[in-house]
């Protein structure tokens, strides 16, 4: 049991007093960026990461992360009581917790997700404690051609497991990488599609983009309907809370069946938003009152929310022990750490023990704190919705500007980031996945360096992906599940999937 | 709520359809909704619009890789070679999807033709793009605060009907919290323009 031994050692990062204040703030901040439309867990990270620059990379991370929990959390908050999803996978939450809030049961669904929320993390932290170091070991032997299998099979799931068209996935990927080849080759030094334009030499900056893409976008599809917020009242006492405690414990089943599905849907890049939706589908699906779903069942807030949460937070997993992010969260925290000038990876368990153990200690921390914050404080949070969209919106696409400036200390970037969010605006409306389109850009020049190298040692021959055993299975599991819609394309009479 | 938001799932709780004076409708009544914002852009011209767009971002990627090299040099894969081939993926993947486009069925009747933007959900956005636009393109004039502060209080005055006596203090309240934060703590210039230059900073 090293493990223990080294997850006390991390208590002991986690707990020093500085630390604590940044995971209280990281925390409250995250809910913030979670109620708030145009702000979520991944832009809200990308906006603060360059303002990490001077603390230590323990304290830095401990307050990203905690935002992000806190976001996991704010989802649930708008999605219940307003009937709006904070985050995509909170839409799940909004079929019963909205009924729910209708009934006068807020209080009740607001608690029953938080909670559920809470734990599901918790079977996610756990299974990292345990799981990431054996992992991380294992990963130590890869070589560039494992290495690139890995980022083969994770792009692959986005095609295979994606609920959106695969052509469609597959080009938003394309283009995440096309943009991530921008500007110097790394290897070569060689300007590539640059144009000659001195602007582009530094490539494009995922940060930059992920504000674009989820900030900007955001705000210009939330005034589409001329938004207007009607919410119901939430009042969370004490006697609500412990009475919709003593409840839980008898869906135990689903909240056990929900975390499982979401620390695997969270591993694999298919990400959280999936895994809420799949719970949802499957507590109803084994639920012997499937019809009362979608009017106001407690088990229609906690399956999702369970799933969500465990996604959510197991996707840090391959981020930390592989390098390769699970959700775009997960993205921007791994070229956070890549700023503070660490090499994410399997090394990163062997030189940064106490990097990797605060993290881990953090988000055990982190999730109990935020738990007790948002239980204590949701009719603030929720007031915040009420404060006219006007202000809202133009504050937003103010730190919107900031952050990508903040970036490079370029005002060209905030030209892009509005750029950006036209793109994304037309994409997501177009159906497009954003999510492969930002793990590209974050993960290009990784995959291009693995690749690479792989056919320098080679010499340029392509079985090189294929001469271990262990590369061999990743890639056919990697094809297989590029294969696999094509086949549901060839089933279905060969109508293209992009009807849909 | 966007729509993209709501046509994520085939899971939902299926509503009865209400008939506009809130009687449900019965199964055999055809309920045609009456809309007079049905004009705008059709969802089949972005969606080719934006396949063209992504070829023509693969051609370009396709035609600069060649340029610089894409096959096999003395020291490996040149720096072409993967841009090379994730351009024509790109394209490929851009055709496929237009094609598909191209086949699938126009609707009957054109009332049901789907809607990217109505013209009247057009000008809501243009309500606030155009102001971004232009508070985007007044940064490196003006500096971040004072056009920061023009934004709130146009956003203020314009979208949320708040009187100028309001929205203006709010603008350069905001643009002082934000100029207290970032110049003095964090520690982070950001860009100024000639009143911050008059005022000594």
């Amino acid at each position: 049991m090293e493990e223990l031994g080294l997850l006390m050692q991390g208590f002991g990062v986690a707990l020093q007093p500085e630390n604590i204040v940044l995971m209280i703030a990281g925390i409250t901040l995250g809910v913030l960026i979670g109620v708030l439309p145009g702000l979520g867990g991944a832009n809200g990270i990308a906006i603060l990461l360059p303002l990490t620059f001077a603390m230590s990379p323990v304290s830095a991370v401990i307050m990203l992360s905690c935002i992000y929990w806190g976001a996991l959390f704010g989802g649930a908050i708008t999605s219940i009581l307003f009937n709006i999803p904070g985050e995509p996978w909170s839409v799940a939450t909004t079929f019963d917790g909205y009924p729910m809030a209708q009934q006068g049961r807020a209080g009740e669904a607001l608690t029953a997700a938080f909670t559920s929320s809470f734990v599901g993390a918790l079977v996610a932290v756990v299974m990292i404690t345990f799981i990431a170091p054996v992992v991380a070991q294992f990963a130590l032997n890869f070589g560039p051609p494992e290495f690139f299998a890995v980022l083969f099979l994770s792009f692959a799931a986005f095609v295979g497991m994606g609920r959106g068209s695969p052509v469609k996935t597959l080009m938003s990927m394309m283009f995440g990488f096309l943009l991530a080849a921008v500007g110097m080759d790394a290897m070569t030094g060689q300007l590539r599609m640059t144009f000659g334009e001195p602007e582009l030499m530094r490539g494009f900056d995922f940060l930059v983009a992920v504000i674009g893409l989820f900030g900007v976008s955001e705000i210009l599809s939330s005034i589409e309907d001329g938004l207007r917020f009607k919410g119901q009242k939430a009042k969370i006492d004490m006697a609500v809370v412990l009475r919709t405690w003593r409840e839980l414990p008898r869906h135990w089943a689903i909240s056990v069946r929900s975390s499982l599905v979401g620390c695997w849907m969270g591993i694999t890049p298919a990400g959280a938003t999936p895994a809420s939706f799949m719970s949802y589908g499957i507590a109803r699906r084994i639920s012997k009152h499937r019809e009362d779903f979608g009017k106001g069942r407690i088990e229609g807030v906690i399956a999702p929310e369970t799933a969500a949460h465990a996604a959510g937070t197991s996707a840090l997993l391959p981020m930390l022990t592989l390098g390769v992010p699970g959700s775009p969260t997960a993205a921007v925290l791994l070229g956070g750490l890549i700023m503070w000038g660490l090499q994410p990876g399997p090394m990163l368990f062997v030189e940064q023990k106490d990097f990797v153990w605060g993290l881990i200690a953090s988000m055990y921390l982190g999730n109990v704190v935020g738990l007790i914050i948002v239980l204590v404080a949701v009719p603030w949070f929720a007031a915040i919705l009420r404060v006219p969209f006007s202000i809202i919106a133009a504050l937003i696409l103010v730190v919107c500007a900031i952050g990508a400036f903040t970036v490079n200390n370029a005002t060209f970037d905030i030209a892009l980031m509005l750029v950006f969010g036209i793109i994304g605006y037309v994409l997501k409306k177009l159906d497009y996945p954003l999510a492969p389109l930002v793990l590209a850009l974050v993960l290009g020049d990784r995959t291009e360096e693995a690749f690479r190298q792989s056919l320098l040692v080679s010499g340029g021959e392509m079985s090189i992906f294929f001469s271990s055993w262990l590369s061999t299975g990743i890639m056919t599991a990697g094809i297989a599940l590029l294969i696999y819609p094509l086949w549901g394309m060839i089933r279905g009479g060969g109508k293209p999937a992009t009807a849909a | 709520m966007s729509m993209a938001m709501q046509r994520v799932t085939g899971a939902e709780p299926q509503d009865m359809v209400h008939a506009p004076d809130g009687m449900a409708a019965t199964m055999n009544t055809v309920f045609v909704p009456a809309r007079e914002d049905a004009a705008g852009v059709p969802m089949r011209t972005m969606e080719i619009g934006t396949s063209l767009f992504f070829a023509a971002a693969g051609a370009v990627a396709i035609w600069d890789s060649a340029r610089i090299g894409a096959g096999w040099g003395a020291d490996g894969p040149q720096s072409g070679y993967f841009p090379f081939w994730i351009g024509v993926l790109l394209v490929l993947a851009a055709t496929f999807n237009l094609v598909g486009v191209a086949r699938a069925t126009t609707p009957r009747r054109p009332v049901e033709v789907p809607m990217f933007l109505t013209w009247e959900q057009a000008r809501t956005v243009a309500t606030v793009f155009i102001p971004t636009t232009i508070f985007v393109a007044a940064v490196p004039f003006t500096g971040i605060y004072v056009a920061s502060a023009l934004l709130v209080a146009w956003f203020m005055s314009r979208l949320g009907e708040f009187s100028l006596t309001r929205a203006v203090p709010a603008g350069v309240a905001a643009a002082l919290v934000t100029f207290v934060v970032f110049e003095t703590w964090f520690l982070v210039a950001l860009p100024k323009g000639p009143v911050e230059t008059f005022l000594g900073f």
